[in-house]
């Protein structure tokens, strides 16, 4: 038996312990400022916008639009050799934010930039679950 | 006085380069004994001595160390400066250089940079090791990105998909970049590549190639900047620095909302350089480009009003660029073909200081008088634009 070598696994802090935890329950959320109604990614000690710390999280509609992406023929570690090829891509979201997932079982030839997307969710671990997203249409 | 600081225009100079272990260091070397050896280098070259230093702006494989290499070198700094800023830190040094000696913080300055990542095997598919707390260890590790590779992959997916752009167009730049290093024997691949060979490289991000990606060298370079009175008095010419900018924004994570082709950022710090400088894109000799990837060529040539959005590809295909053309564009092979020692914003510096003084030998610029460089850093998070001249003023 062999192990799987250990993928990189983010490791929760005070202001991204709701998303993660989110995630594992394979919700989507979004940090929504309850004063101003600003949306930001990554999570924060307080908004952006209005300096507030009245920060609350929204479910998001988990659908939107590839801004950009790649496809990797090399893996940045051997955790990642046995995927290759994959896609990386950024994603706004229809709330207006960028994420950064992969494309999971992505059709190289169909994957575009402008292409619909919504969210999925990966168990990467007993303890970590990551928001991934697949075409949609 | 002023607070503009196009009162700095021509009022400072370059009076000394180095450089020590390019390519390939040699087992045993450190970065900081190749930093303190083209550190002497410059010294020499400017006809200075290590007891005229006394501002040092320094780092190297990214660990701050102006402090290292001061005591390496038995200086005692009124001014040290470890800006980390990527690639293009050294003319961010450069800038708090001038800035610290024209308020008397010090008087002769030494900007150095070193690395041995390729001795080393330092340099990791994914980018310095992250902290799995950080923004990026918890919103990009995770994904398997390739950094800085799948960046610029990305920007360059977005650029042919805005531009109907093509693999050709990244491919001229490799090609320009192979153009020159053929005549420089310092290079690192100084055999010519055809469109063909370039189309055949393979796939490491889609759409960029091995051939679209900077080598990985080892390497290190200084230079001296002193005010332009006591520049005159030394053993070289003068380069004089006419213009410079440089400005930030934020990209070590992806989730800015911003348009990744805005020419803005890059087009209003050139624009500032130049006008700063007094000398126009057409006069300009040549020009040096950071190609830490070919998409940074065809960005900047375009964002810095040479050629039309879209345009970079057919402009680099007419010879334009190429040796013998009217705008000589990175004419040491850059960091695609000459070397990348990891902050290429130093070789550019030393090549440019070089061409204007013409000790450029094969690939000297006919009548070089001129330069524009334009570097970035950080994953698209900083960029710095300089304009160099031998004369201090155009009057």
């Amino acid at each position: 038996m062999s192990t799987l070598p250990a993928r990189p696994l983010p490791q929760p802090t005070t202001e991204t312990a709701a998303y993660w935890a989110a995630a594992q329950e394979q919700r989507l959320v979004i940090q929504r400022c309850s004063s101003c109604g600003h949306c930001q990614f990554y999570p924060r000690a307080f908004c952006l916008s209005c300096l507030s710390d009245r920060l609350g999280w929204i479910n998001a509609s988990g659908q939107g639009r590839l801004y950009t992406y790649t496809v990797c023929r090399i893996a940045p570690s051997p955790a990642f050799e046995s995927r290759l090829p994959y896609v990386v891509a950024l994603i706004d979201l229809d709330e207006g934010v960028r994420l950064l997932a992969n494309i999971l079982d992505a059709d190289l030839e169909r994957i575009a930039i402008g292409a619909r997307v919504g969210v999925c969710f990966e168990s990467v671990s007993e303890s970590c679950t990551l928001p991934q997203f697949t075409l949609l249409d | 006085m002023t607070n503009d600081p196009s009162c700095l225009a021509g009022r400072y100079a370059i009076v000394g380069v180095g450089e020590a272990g390019l390519g390939k260091a040699q087992p045993g070397d450190t970065a900081l004994s190749l930093q303190c050896r083209s550190a002497r280098d410059a010294l020499l070259d400017a006809g200075l001595t290590l007891a005229d230093v006394d501002g040092v702006f320094a780092h190297w494989d990214d660990r701050a160390n102006a402090l290292l290499v001061s005591e390496y070198l038995g200086i005692t700094p009124r001014y040290v400066d470890s800006t980390v800023v990527g690639g293009g830190s050294p003319l961010t040094h450069l800038i708090h250089a001038m800035a610290a000696i024209e308020a008397g913080l010090c008087s002769v300055a030494l900007v150095t940079y070193g690395s041995t990542q390729r001795l080393d095997h330092s340099r990791n598919r994914a980018g310095v090791i992250t902290d799995p707390r950080s923004p990026s260890g918890q919103f990009v590790a995770p994904y398997g990105v390739l950094s800085p590779i799948s960046w610029y992959a990305m920007l360059s997916q977005q650029y042919l998909h805005r531009y109907q752009a093509s693999a050709e167009d990244l491919g001229e730049v490799a090609i320009n970049a192979r153009r020159w290093a053929q005549l420089n024997s310092q290079a690192t691949l100084r055999k010519p590549l055809t469109m063909e060979e370039y189309l055949a490289s393979p796939l490491i991000s889609d759409p960029l190639r091995k051939a679209d990606i900077c080598l990985v060298s080892d390497g290190a370079g200084a230079l001296i900047v002193t005010k332009a009175d006591h520049a005159r008095t030394l053993a070289k010419s003068p380069v004089f620095i006419r213009g410079f900018a440089d400005t930030y924004r934020h990209h070590v994570t992806p989730f800015a909302v911003t348009d990744w082709l805005d020419p803005g950022v890059i087009g209003d710090c050139t624009e500032r350089a130049l006008l700063m400088s007094g000398i126009t894109r057409s006069a300009l000799s040549m020009v040096q480009i950071y190609d830490a990837f070919t998409i940074n060529v065809l960005v900047a040539l375009e964002a810095m009003g040479f050629c039309a959005p879209g345009q970079a590809g057919a402009f680099l295909r007419s010879g334009i660029a190429a040796p013998g053309g009217a705008l000589p564009v990175n004419t040491s092979g850059g960091g695609l073909a000459f070397n990348h020692s990891g902050q290429f914003g130093m070789q550019l510096m030393i090549e440019s200081v070089r061409q204007l003084r013409g000790e450029c030998g094969e690939r000297q610029v006919a009548n070089a008088s001129s330069c524009l460089v334009q570097a970035s850093g950080l994953l698209m998070s900083a960029f710095m634009s300089m304009v160099l001249a031998t004369e201090e003023s155009d009057q």
